[in-house]
């Protein structure tokens, strides 16, 4: 069997799982996991552009993915007047004297002689400049937060078109994929997994914890979509007269509808960043990234500046994260801080890119498909071993209460075997790198 | 008076709860930086094995409640935690053999390992929650204090009260008996010599006829005690929840990687440091202010918080940046274990 | 990268807060196919032939050997193969042709960790002791394969090189040069090895320190246990040999005592200098 049959082979087999689903299930979680899948395949992308191809270890996906979210809440929504009156501009004079304060005390580091002094300014720099920063910056965040807070309490968007907060999801992402990279990358030795480990607690902390940012555990819900509204739909004659035309009813059709509308979407981005990141790795830059990888000390003794290619690969990857966060954020319709956890935002994206194989775009792809189908079917499956297996046992035995009421979480269980079983079996994955 | 005062809210508010908590921390960074040590990679699945011990330490402390067995004014956890302890060293062991053997004979890279531990890590919480939820679990009985605020506040005259909890005291007790005897092993015994010599240079190591297995399964006994009884202290102390073990990782490996990985001693300083650090940034310092400064006029009007707890991530994080930018190697140049 | 083994593959990744760097590299690569017998010594490596993994041979029926109380040097110009026929005898190499003997015992099929339970001492050029560990703690690492008591041994050691005692509780790292060869040599000696293969004693360290080490080692040698080293310093090692290997390309070009050595004139014009 041919590379290429066998490839394909696997992405019918993704494909048919797909319509297994909806013809067993329903054509609306079958459409579910498409777009999902679609979105976990850019985001597998991003963290194959970093591992697969530069051999970087970012833990920190769930940290791109919360900006990419932000970003479409900063874009999107409809900017509160009241609030910027309150309180608005001081918020922003504060954030731009805690950043002054941090361009100034690394000015003074980076200008004074080497001593004590040089740390004894630094200090005292940074903790005036503390103190400023939150007597500028508390008081509007109070003033902003208290502005009906039961309905906004922030700041608001910029009310532009969502669509416009997928490459701001991936520029927000990249800002921040720069810092950690300047400081982590280029040390004696890297320190990327625990800073990136950190920096994702520390982004998802401020989105949670911010409410005048993007209200916090409060949600920001109802985000403007960019395709019609489901209600707007079945109000729309035409289409009630074309669904009906093909025996359908309006109400389901027009929610599938709605969806296909998305998954057109995320087929465009993917199929675009697919072919980027293909051309990226065919490419002259791509030809060193991996020659780095293969081989840094000969790639530096060639002149190659390694540091710089690592920081660039990095931040490109986390850019790609950054989308695909946004593009999930517009999926959800609303952003909640509350549901960013690790395991699922960071670690299965790992999976995804195991699994499909590092080093393969391909493979991402597939990887990201694959393992989100199953992360959303392992629980139904789960549910339906367990009534099997239980099926013995009385109705109020407390184990099988207990087992029942655990399905859930055979997920990881799932995911952690299939990781193991991969890694053990299939180190390369499923679609190998060539 | 006022002085006094103000030692003993700092006391109170910072120095005990910060001991209590550097001590979980310190030992499970040791774990940590034992595995670094001797398998040479980071164990991503650390702060579920902790979750685990901990969690059969709780099965263990039900059943013996529900005996009617207890320890007197000292918790039922205490009873239970050597049985959590061989359960603990019992899972350890079997991923051990099922797992993580097979790459040793591959002579995988180390990174292949941080990887399989990541696996590792979605099994053990899986498993974690699987078994015991993902609720809020309190286990601890027993005296709830050593000493009260009120009886402190009577027993010296003074206005502020000083309590401490009979967790806190068992947590630096226990926590003093396992450092101590962690390192009578490591640096007293043959077989814990030749897990340093292991850690140190592995080629002479085989060398000298020390059997590398024998070494490694050392290392996962001595983990498996350290990640238990730290979950156990931490659960004791606070609550036991499966996903706040989870997200321990990172202060634990800031606390690792700040002392130095590969050096205990490194461990347990980057333990205490990192909790100082998030006790005393995330503190309220207006109470202790309040008794510092002469005239009333000069209080602080806000609470003199420098970050809200919910950034207590961000403390263990910039330390961690600092030493790392400062002192790559961290601050006990780690090698080895 | 196909082909290699994929567990291997860490992607360039050097990240160390995750992964830390070094581990083994002490193959096992013990068997030949074809046995040879063409010499007697008490340990000899015989007609050996044979290199690293799959790679080109390096060695091509290099014999060297070394009986009690002698000193037996290889030397050569550099990549003659000198490291490599030394490791080869320790069974470090993936020899095709030739055997190992100790004590007319074949030893071909052993491992280096089986060998050094036989009795054979290994002293490595790099990396040859506990760093982290005290001088007396890297001795007694040493022992580690004895089951009797080694508190003899050690004294022995201690006497053979009083430094060491002076030094005892001292971390091994923090010695000289040519101190912490001498912790090397005598962690090598705890095992009271029948035979003691030192790689590049003197590498890096200073003429003076070398005289010393050279004292040490023949004062190591008059306990009656045989010596197999190989030397970079040809001339000096030489002088104290009495035997020598002059290795060129793998291969056996020269070779007889220490003295005939420095007196052949070939020999002082390719590779001692005159």
């Amino acid at each position: 069997m041919s590379e290429s049959v066998k490839n394909t082979l696997l992405f019918v087999i993704v494909a048919a799982l797909i319509v297994i689903t909806g013809i067993f299930q329903s054509w609306n979680t079958a459409l579910f996991i498409l777009n999902m899948g679609l979105i976990s395949a850019i985001m597998s992308m991003g963290v194959n552009l970093q591992w697969g191809f530069a051999g970087l270890f970012n833990v920190g996906v769930m940290g791109f993915i919360a900006l990419g979210g932000l970003a479409v809440v900063l874009i999107s929504m409809p900017p509160v007047a009241e609030a910027w009156a309150a309180g608005g501009l001081r918020i922003l004079l504060g954030l731009a004297l805690g950043a002054a304060t941090i361009v100034a005390a690394i000015l003074t580091y980076n200008r004074m002689p080497p001593g004590r002094n040089r740390v004894l300014a630094m200090l005292v720099l940074l903790a005036v400049g503390f103190f400023v920063f939150r007597a500028v910056f508390d008081g509007g965040v109070q003033a902003v937060e208290s502005v009906d807070p039961s309905a906004t309490g922030y700041l608001g968007g910029m009310g532009l078109p969502v669509l416009l907060s997928w490459p701001v999801g991936g520029v927000l992402a990249a800002g921040a994929a720069w810092i950690i990279g300047k400081a982590a990358l280029g040390l004696r030795s890297d320190y990327l997994a625990i800073a990136t480990l950190g920096i994702a607690e520390i982004i998802i902390a401020v989105i949670k914890n911010e409410d005048w940012l993007a209200r916090g555990v409060k949600n920001v819900s109802n985000l403007p979509r960019p395709v019609p509204d489901e209600v707007d739909l079945q109000n729309t004659p035409t289409f009630v007269d074309q669904v009906q035309a093909i025996g359908m009813d309006p109400v389901p059709a027009s929610s599938l509808f709605v969806k296909l509308g998305y998954s057109v979407h995320f087929v465009v981005v993917l199929v675009i960043i697919f072919v980027l990141a293909q051309l990226a790795l065919k490419s002259p830059w791509g030809r060193m990234m991996r020659a780095i990888r293969d081989n840094e000390v000969a790639a530096e003794a060639m002149g190659k500046d390694v540091t710089r290619r690592h920081l660039q690969v990095f931040i490109l990857g986390s850019a790609v994260c950054g989308i695909g966060g946004a593009m999930m954020t517009t999926l959800d319709g609303q952003l909640t801080p509350g549901t960013y956890q690790p395991l699922r935002f960071t670690f299965l994206i790992w999976v995804m890119v195991i699994v499909g194989g590092s080093g393969n775009n391909l493979g991402a792809v597939l990887g990201g498909f694959l393992i989100w189908f199953l992360w959303v079917q392992v629980e139904p499956i789960g549910a339906f071993l367990m009534t099997v297996l239980t099926s013995g046992m009385a109705d109020d035995n407390a184990l099988k209460l207990h087992l029942i009421d655990s399905v859930a979480h055979m997920r990881l269980l799932t995911m952690g075997l299939i990781l193991l079983l991969m890694l053990r079996f299939s180190p390369r994955g499923l679609i190998p790198e060539k | 008076m006022e002085f006094l005062n103000a030692i003993v809210a700092l006391s109170n508010y910072v120095l005990i709860p910060a001991i209590a908590y550097g001590s979980q921390l310190s030992l499970g960074a040791l774990g940590v930086t034992l595995i670094y040590g001797i398998l040479r990679f980071s164990n991503f699945a650390h702060g579920d094995t902790m979750a685990f011990g901990t969690m059969v330490t709780i099965l263990v402390t039900w059943w013996f409640q529900s005996m009617g067995i207890s320890f007197g004014p000292l918790p039922t956890a205490l009873l239970a935690l050597p049985l959590g302890i061989v359960g603990c060293m019992a899972l350890l062991l079997f991923t051990d053999r099922v797992v993580y053997r097979f790459y040793r004979a591959q002579k995988a890279k180390p990174v292949i390992l941080v990887i399989v531990s990541m696996g590792v890590m979605f099994v053990l919480n899986g498993l974690v929650r699987f078994i015991i939820g993902t609720d809020d679990q309190r286990f601890a009985d027993g005296e709830r204090f050593i000493i009260t605020a009120g009886d402190f506040k009577t027993m010296t005259g003074l206005d502020e009260g000083m309590a401490i909890k009979t967790t806190q005291g068992i947590t630096v007790v226990v926590a003093v008996i396992a450092v101590a005897l962690l390192f009578w092993f490591l640096n007293r015994t043959r077989t814990g010599k030749s897990m340093r010599a292991y850690s140190d240079n592995e080629d002479l190591a085989l060398l000298s006829g020390i059997n590398p297995e024998r070494v490694v399964m050392y290392a996962w006994l001595i983990v498996a005690a350290l990640a238990t009884i730290a979950g156990v202290l931490y659960g004791l102390d606070k609550t036991f929840r499966p996903f706040v073990y989870f997200q321990l990782l990172l202060p634990v490996f800031a606390a690792a990687i700040v002392g130095g990985l590969g050096s205990p001693l490194g461990a347990i300083a980057g333990g205490f440091i990192i909790a100082f650090s998030e006790v005393m940034v995330t503190y309220a310092w207006k109470k202790v202010i309040v008794y510092l400064v002469p005239f009333e006029s000069l209080e602080p009007s806000g609470l003199v918080q420098l970050l809200s707890t919910e950034y207590k991530f961000a403390v263990s994080f910039v330390i961690l940046l600092i030493v790392l930018l400062f002192r790559p190697t961290g601050l006990f140049r780690g090698k080895s274990v | 990268m196909s082909g290699s083994n994929p567990y291997q593959d860490d992607r360039g990744n050097k990240d160390r807060t995750i992964t830390r760097e070094g581990g083994a590299e002490l193959g096992a690569h013990p068997g030949t196919g074809k046995v040879m017998a063409t010499s007697e010594a008490f340990l000899v490596g015989d007609s050996m032939t044979g290199g690293y993994g799959k790679g080109p041979d390096i060695l091509h029926d290099c014999t060297v050997a070394v009986n009690p109380g002698e000193i037996a040097v290889i030397v050569g110009p550099n990549g003659a193969g000198k490291s490599t026929a030394m490791k080869a005898v320790f069974g470090m190499l993936d020899l095709r042709q030739g055997s190992v003997r100790l004590d007319g015992e074949d030893i071909t099929d052993l491992s280096p960790q089986a060998r050094v339970v036989r009795g054979m001492g290994f002293v490595p050029q790099n990396s040859n002791i506990f760093t982290s560990l005290t001088v007396e703690e890297n001795l007694e690492m040493g022992a580690f394969i004895r089951t009797d008591d080694f508190s003899g041994t050690m004294a022995q050691i201690y006497d053979l090189f009083p430094i060491l005692k002076q030094k005892r509780n001292q971390a091994a790292g923090e010695l000289s040069g040519g101190q912490r060869q001498q912790v090397a040599f005598g962690r090598a000696l705890m095992t009271q090895p029948k035979v003691l293969m030192l790689d590049e004693p003197t590498a890096g360290v200073s003429p003076i320190v070398m005289d010393e080490l050279f004292d040490r080692i023949i004062e190591v040698a008059r306990t009656g246990i045989p010596i197999l080293m190989v030397e970079q310093n040809a001339r000096q090692a030489l002088e104290i040999a009495d035997k020598g290997y002059v290795l060129v390309q793998g291969a056996n070009a020269y070779s007889g005592t220490g003295k005939e050595l420095l007196a052949d004139p070939e020999v002082r014009k390719s590779f001692l200098g005159g």
